[in-house]
């Protein structure tokens, strides 16, 4: 079922910028909302939603109006997202205000103290972007496979092959650093 | 890795990245208006469009063009070379 009236589809896929206006308005916060959910950086979220709703408007002509638009704009954001994390150094250092971010440890985990949450993000940081793409979504925000399959373009055999990857690679690496899961 | 290694993984991941609720996150919003760098991007292609053919190649067109009037025996050799 179409999330748009046919007509505001129709006239962006003729290229109407004032159809995409109104469709950018609509879904601008979900896409911000999803990109910010991969890259966890507010400023980088911005320019990618920008980037993302550029090649949406460049793709135009090739959106199928009788489709919902949101999973379409999800995969496209996806891409552009890993695209820009494949454009970055592997080994970014993590800012102190991502890192005073960071969650208190949950109730009953008093052992995981906030050394342990540094560098098991710094770890992984340090993921392939694919790998990690696809545990962020699937593990920390809790995201259906399905739906992380839908939005890489991916099979669910291959979602939960990038998710055991991740987190085999996760392991090694913080048994490098002397922690033992 | 067995399927407890897995859980605690997920876990400690869990624990060190904070998840992002865009439904009730204040922060799961943009600060700044997004549609005026859309439009500086949509105008800035519009304008790259016109701008596609960089001056020296205007002003080699016209050295030949001039030169094909002045000397109009060099066009089949001009011709021959495309």
């Amino acid at each position: 079922m179409p999330d748009e009236s046919s007509s505001v589809l129709d006239d962006f896929r003729q290229g109407s910028v004032t159809a995409f206006e109104a469709i950018f308005r609509q879904h601008q916060r979900a896409v911000y909302g999803w990109i910010l959910r991969i890259v966890r950086d507010p400023a980088a979220a911005e320019d990618l939603t920008v980037e993302c709703f550029w090649r949406i408007y460049q793709a135009r002509a090739r959106f199928d109006a009788g489709r919902r638009f949101e999973p379409w704009a999800r995969r496209i954001a996806t891409h552009a997202t890993l695209d820009w994390l494949r454009a970055r150094r592997p080994e970014r250092e993590l800012t102190a205000e991502f890192l005073a971010d960071l969650p208190a440890a949950r109730a009953g985990d008093p052992g995981v103290n906030a050394e342990i949450r540094r560098k098991t993000a710094d770890a992984f940081m340090r993921l392939p972007p694919r790998l990690r793409v696809a545990a962020v979504l699937a593990v920390v925000e809790e995201r259906s496979h399905k739906e992380v399959a839908e939005a890489l373009g991916i099979s669910l055999t291959a979602v939960k092959l990038r998710v055991f990857r991740a987190l085999r690679l996760l392991r090694k690496d913080l048994e490098r650093q002397g922690i033992t899961p | 890795m067995n399927a407890h290694d897995e859980d605690r993984i997920k876990e400690l991941l869990q624990q060190a990245l904070p998840r992002i609720d865009t439904d009730t996150d204040a922060d799961a919003e943009p600060d700044r208006d997004l549609w005026t760098a859309m439009l500086r991007r949509l105008s800035g292609q519009s304008g790259g469009e016109h701008a596609s053919l960089p001056w020296f190649d205007w002003a080699l067109l016209a050295g030949l063009a001039a030169f094909a009037v002045f000397y109009p025996v060099t066009i089949p050799v001009f011709l021959y070379y495309l």
